[in-house]
């Protein structure tokens, strides 16, 4: 709904591509597959934990290849040298694997966020970060959900460090490095509503295999990232007060009520201050 | 009278000679006055060194070496205390002149000018303080020119807000400085402007101030949920009332001493009056502001939380830095106790640093597990910036007719 805010605001001007999604994402938010977002499913039944995503993101995008191995009970964060981790977990199911990195919005935080529109949402779905607009506020980092957007403190020209799904090799036609070298097959790349489809057939077809529940598909407003699992999401460290409403909706109300006060008060201001004209000889025939 | 205007007018014109006496006035104006070696300066100018060459550091760097920011918690007391603190306590700028140029109690016009002057610098220091937290601050136009509105971004309001608000509060202070100048002519343009001004503010802080706090808005996970609801703008909004007549309050008994040769017998008189006012609209807009507190609270069911470090803090915070000062403000104003009122503004400014930092820090990622604590060269920059503020107000005041009286050729104008 900010979005359709921003309509307001832009009704001359840039014609954003997120403001497009906004339009139609609010004018029928029953619809919102009819976007084709692309989108990556993550099957964590089918990950391995060898590294080979993080291994292949961090050459792709000029990181140091990291040096730690998931194990059971230590909790690896993404931070600004690391896009992606991939973490253990020790389960009913014995040890399973879960890949975190950021989760491409359908409605963004952080792009709703930053001020300079530097984190963005692409037509294409990926959520990306634009060097030569951010200053640095770190604003996006303060409204992620999910704590996606790290910032490398260390350098005097720091920059906003998150997975962009590697957007930049899809517009070659090519598929996110992560994706294209999973050697187990847990990631597969797709429209969002092609990706959900699939994974509401294996969710069927493979009974017991999965807990009936595709996490992305509503938490945050939907993600970009679609996650299968055989244990609750909780188990395998998803922050369980993730709402289902976007969180841009949060700051929606003060938004739209910013140019109401902006066109009243001024107008009920002057009127007190013709209507209390009086004061001004009364308070000083008192003194 | 009509004499004296038209010599006045002629010195204005005669441009040559005027612009070479104003100009080697305001270098005699530069140099510091009255006694160097005070308390004062002997402590601040140390701190203002240090805090020079911890930002040189910083920005040759990066933030990394400097603060203790981690990437659960991306804002520290530059941005927690400095900006979003340091406003709340600017509110005392657009209650005066809501008071004086909207309400026309003219009770109050004596420390318009002084609340302005402050709330000015306030907004120009602190603000100030974001451009040292940035990670990239060459950037800092991309929101105010060019293609890079984001503007469905409460920051982005907030900024701008500020920007506009640094403006209107400029023309509410420059009579003043056209004063100082002598410049009659241009004291009657600028004068004339500050109505417009006062209503344009007005709206701009009430924006800008309860849009500090929607700025947390989307962090409802991450903020502890005694502190999160969806009422933080209106809270900030209310709080900043109280908070900026508290400042006004303990400003005023301070300059009352530190300047008490600029201050009429007048005015000193008036003093007391001035405070028990104030005293009386803290009270309401704290009593407003438990109240809201309270239903949230009542609402929010977090009645389990209380019972935790976090709760005992929270309760802390509302009895004792916003219960306790309001009912002292209410006694003290029954009771003309002035002391009273200058005890309780203290405590309140005690409670709205609290509140500003419980949301922006401390109950920030609360179960995070790297806590974030500010490292010593944070709290120089921290403190440094204050004094640097201090530094400026004085040097103003000390020359311009803000506590004083003006000039007596404003008089006729008026
Ligand atoms: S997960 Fe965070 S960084 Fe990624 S798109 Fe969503 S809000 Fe933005
Ligand atoms: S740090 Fe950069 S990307 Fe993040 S909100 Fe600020 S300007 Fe936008």
């Amino acid at each position: 709904m900010s979005i359709g805010r921003r309509n307001f605001f832009k009704v001359i001007g840039v014609t954003g591509a997120s403001l497009a999604f906004g339009k139609t994402l609010n004018a029928a938010p029953k619809k919102e597959n009819d976007i084709e977002f692309s989108a990556i499913l993550y099957d964590s039944t089918r990950c391995a934990g060898c590294q080979t995503c993080e291994v292949t993101c961090a050459e792709a995008h000029g990181l140091p290849a990291p040096v730690d191995v998931p194990k059971a009970g230590v909790v690896r964060k993404t931070d600004e040298y690391h896009r992606t981790v991939v973490n253990a977990i020790a389960t009913e199911n014995g040890e399973v694997y879960v890949k975190r990195q950021c989760m491409h919005c359908n409605e963004p935080a952080c792009a709703s966020a930053c001020l300079t529109q530097a984190l963005y949402k692409t037509h294409e779905g990926p959520v990306i970060w634009r060097e030569r607009k951010c200053m640095g506020c770190r604003y996006c980092m303060i409204s992620c959900p999910f704590d996606s957007p790290k910032c490398e403190y260390d350098s005097p020209n720091p920059k906003i460090q998150k997975c962009d799904m590697c957007y930049d090799r899809q517009k070659e036609g090519k598929l996110p490095v992560c994706v294209e070298n999973c050697p187990a097959e847990a990631l597969v790349f797709g429209t969002r509503r092609d990706l959900i489809r699939e994974a509401h057939k294996r969710i069927v077809e493979n009974p017991g295999q999965y807990i009936d529940h595709i996490y992305g598909e509503h938490e945050a407003g939907g993600t970009g990232y679609l996650y299968l699992s055989g244990v609750s999401f909780e188990k395998l460290g998803f922050n369980p007060s993730i709402q289902l409403k976007s969180y841009p909706e949060l700051s929606k109300g003060f938004l739209y009520a910013v140019p109401s006060v902006f066109v009243l008060w001024p107008a009920i201001l002057l009127g007190i201050r013709e209507a209390t004209k009086n004061n001004k000889s009364n308070e000083e025939g008192n003194e | 009278m009509r004499k004296e205007m038209s010599k006045t007018d002629y010195i204005i014109s005669n441009d040559n000679d005027s612009s070479r006496s104003t100009w080697k006035f305001l270098l005699s104006e530069l140099k510091p006055r009255g006694k160097f070696l005070t308390p004062f300066n002997i402590i601040s100018i140390p701190v203002m060194l240090l805090a020079a060459i911890i930002l040189v550091y910083r920005f040759w760097k990066g933030l990394g070496p400097v603060t203790n920011l981690t990437q659960e918690v991306p804002w520290g007391i530059w941005k927690g205390f400095n900006v979003i603190t340091g406003v709340a306590f600017a509110g005392g700028a657009y209650v005066l002149t809501f008071l004086v140029y909207i309400l026309n109690l003219k009770k109050y016009h004596s420390i318009v000018r002084i609340t302005v002057l402050n709330g000015f610098l306030a907004y120009v220091f602190y603000a100030g303080a974001l451009i040292l937290e940035l990670g990239r601050p060459w950037k800092i136009f991309n929101p105010v020119i060019g293609n890079s509105f984001g503007t469905g971004s409460v920051l982005f309001l907030v900024a701008w807000h500020f920007l506009l608000y640094i403006i209107a509060q400029m023309i509410e202070f420059s009579p003043a400085i056209a004063e100082w100048l002598g410049a009659k002519r241009a004291r009657k343009i600028l004068s004339g402007m500050t109505v417009g001004a006062v209503i344009f503010g007005i709206t701009l802080s009430t924006l800008h101030q309860s849009g500090l706090g929607a700025i947390f808005l989307m962090a409802k996970d991450k903020i502890h949920p005694l502190w999160y609801n969806e009422f933080i703008p209106i809270q900030f909004f209310v709080s900043s009332i109280f908070a900026g007549l508290s400042l006004v309050i303990f400003e005023g008994s301070i300059c009352k001493n530190v300047f008490s040769d600029q201050i009429s017998e007048k005015s000193k008189k008036a003093h007391n009056g001035i405070l028990i006012g104030l005293s009386k609209i803290c009270t309401v807009a704290m009593f407003a502001y438990f109240f809201l507190q309270l239903l949230v609270f009542v609402h929010g069911k977090h009645w389990d939380l209380l019972n935790t470090p976090m709760g005992y803090w929270f309760i802390l915070e509302m009895f004792g830095f916003v219960l306790l000062p309001m009912l002292m403000f209410f006694y003290s104003y029954r009771r003309n106790n002035i002391f009273m009122i200058k005890v309780a503004s203290v405590i309140t400014m005690i409670g709205v640093i609290m509140n500003r930092l419980n949301i922006s820090i401390i109950g920030f990622n609360w179960n995070g597990a790297l806590r974030y604590v500010p490292t010593w060269m944070e709290v120089v920059v921290s403190v440094a910036v204050i004094l640097a503020q201090i530094w400026i107000f004085r040097w103003v005041i000390s020359r311009m007719p803000v506590l004083r009286e003006s000039p007596s050729w404003v008089n006729e104008n008026e």
